[in-house]
């Protein structure tokens, strides 16, 4: 009936779970920024961001082949990253028809990229399964995201789960209709166009709900005061012990990237 | 083909836990027309969706038309049972009134000349002729209400399977309503809170409360027992 299962968020009461949620965002942008700035060819660098995410993941009881399996969210973008392969110019490796070479610099620049990639992912997926999302959200507004962004950000992940609440709605009503005649021999289901024709209708019809919901929902806010303006709850303060993890975390990983740069820039 | 609806010892949980149905029983004979009533919440709407296989039930056996509900059966038990949803919103779904209506015979590979009859004659069975070529979306509740009996009539199914029918409807779209039930012959099991509808319309009523079927007989010997309507939240018309 409801697609509350979509939510990413696994309660446990590992170490990581019980970060705060500030420290957990800032350190995973960092770690990812570290990703996107080691050297190519930097190897060890990429194999040391590699054993962290995996301590990380070990540390929050998610199970590492539950995070594992969820970063093959990050093939897509690794295969659009695939010409690189043979747009590098330097030492050939295998030639291609119409006169392109496989470089070995093409094919090195590639893993890095898919190392990045995978890494990254990962990490994200260790942050979005560790923290519920009103913590995200604070963290977000910790590090002086514009309230306007965090807001927005907010209603979209609810609004999400309604969206695709109305979208199974319409595919349920389309399922109920769908009957197949008692004697044989009629063509069931239609033509690909009409069925085409339909879905496409449904998709409309989906956009419209939208339209017409928000709307009104902005009465409703607007009912209840809403001018526009974004007022939220103040923050507490950070306790000590989430500073030395913050700090130490961030030092780790600004040594990875400076070595990286020392040795392999 | 036999037009029956069998329940038997049907318990359906939802994903999140909730227990909606606990060991339904219910036999519905052909071109029969019961009442389905009870408390908000009772299960009502959760029995209704098991009748076209929606919702398939976490433990007993539903059965239409003689066929258990299967994967392979899907599609006659579809075309057999027209479901009408309590929210026209879940019904509708093509850009225009005749697309919605005319889906379910086009489904069913029917020739476009009879596909159009049958729009036709389903359009005019609940008065909505003129809203042929209207966006059913920029329609009014009662309005998308009719044209939602509308897309199952087209289909005509053997077993109507209506979940709140009358609610939102104005007066004279609620007589013209139960009007044409009273014509048609097919099986029915029909959910409402509206009490005057079934005196008038339905010889037998099933009470559910809180997933169960806590009575199920003539419609007069229900409305004349004031303790049990008082003890399952219901009032004599």
């Amino acid at each position: 009936m409801h697609v509350h299962f979509l939510d990413p968020y696994q309660p446990r009461s590992s170490l990581i779970h019980q970060l705060d949620p500030r420290v957990k965002f800032v350190l995973a942008l960092a770690f990812i920024l570290a990703a996107a700035l080691a050297p190519i060819g930097a190897w060890p660098v990429y194999v040391l961001l590699f054993s962290l995410v995996l301590s990380v993941e070990l540390l929050s009881e998610l199970g590492v082949g539950y995070v594992l399996k969820r970063s093959a969210l990050a093939l897509p973008f690794v295969l659009a990253a695939l010409p690189v392969i043979v747009t590098v110019k330097g030492t050939p490796l295998a030639a291609l028809p119409l006169g392109m070479f496989i470089t070995l610099e093409g094919v090195e620049r590639f893993t890095g990229i898919a190392a990045k990639s995978w890494l990254s992912v990962q990490m994200a997926i260790v942050l979005a399964s560790s923290t519920s999302f009103p913590d995200l959200l604070v963290a977000m507004r910790a590090v002086k995201i514009p309230r306007l962004l965090v807001a927005i950000v907010g209603l979209m992940w609810r609004y999400l789960f309604v969206m695709a609440d109305e979208a199974m709605r319409l595919m349920r009503a389309r399922e109920a209709r769908s009957g197949h005649p008692a004697q044989p021999g009629a063509r069931v289901g239609g033509s690909l166009a009409w069925r085409a024709r339909v879905t496409g209708g449904m998709a409309g019809n989906l956009f419209l709900r939208s339209f017409d919901r928000a709307d009104r929902i902005y009465a409703a806010m607007v009912s209840r005061g809403y001018d526009g303006e974004v007022r939220t709850m103040p923050l507490a303060p950070l306790a000590p012990g989430q500073w030395l993890v913050l700090t130490i975390g961030l030092g780790m990983l600004a040594l990875l990237v400076i070595g990286g740069f020392l040795f392999w820039g | 083909m036999h037009h029956t609806i069998e329940v038997e010892h049907l318990s359906f949980a939802y994903p999140d836990g909730h227990m909606a149905l606990r060991d339904v029983s219910l036999r519905i004979e052909p071109c029969e027309k019961v009442a389905l009533v009870g408390p908000n919440g009772a299960g009502k709407s959760t029995l209704m969706l098991h009748l076209n296989g929606i919702l398939r039930p976490t433990n007993g056996i539903v059965r239409v038309c003689g066929m258990e509900m299967q994967r392979n059966n899907m599609g006659r038990v579809r075309a057999a049972v027209g479901v009408v949803f309590q929210d026209p919103d879940d019904q509708l779904f093509s850009p225009t009134v005749f697309d919605d209506v005319a889906f379910a015979p086009l489904y069913q590979g029917l020739e476009p000349v009879e596909v159009k009859a049958r729009v036709d004659q389903a359009l005019a069975a609940v008065s909505m002729g003129a809203y042929r070529d209207r966006v059913s979306h920029h329609l009014s509740v009662g309005e998308k209400k009719r044209i939602a009996i509308a897309t199952v009539l087209s289909m005509q199914p053997e077993i109507l399977v209506l979940d709140e029918p009358t609610a939102g409807l104005d007066p004279r779209a609620r007589r013209s309503f139960i009007n044409l039930l009273r014509d048609l012959d097919q099986t029915m099991l029909v959910s409402t809170h509206d009490m005057r509808l079934v005196q008038e319309l339905f010889p037998r009523t099933a009470v559910m409360d809180n997933g169960q079927v806590v009575a199920d007989g003539p419609t007069d010997s229900i409305l004349n027992d004031p303790a049990l309507l008082e003890a399952h939240g219901l009032e004599k018309p």
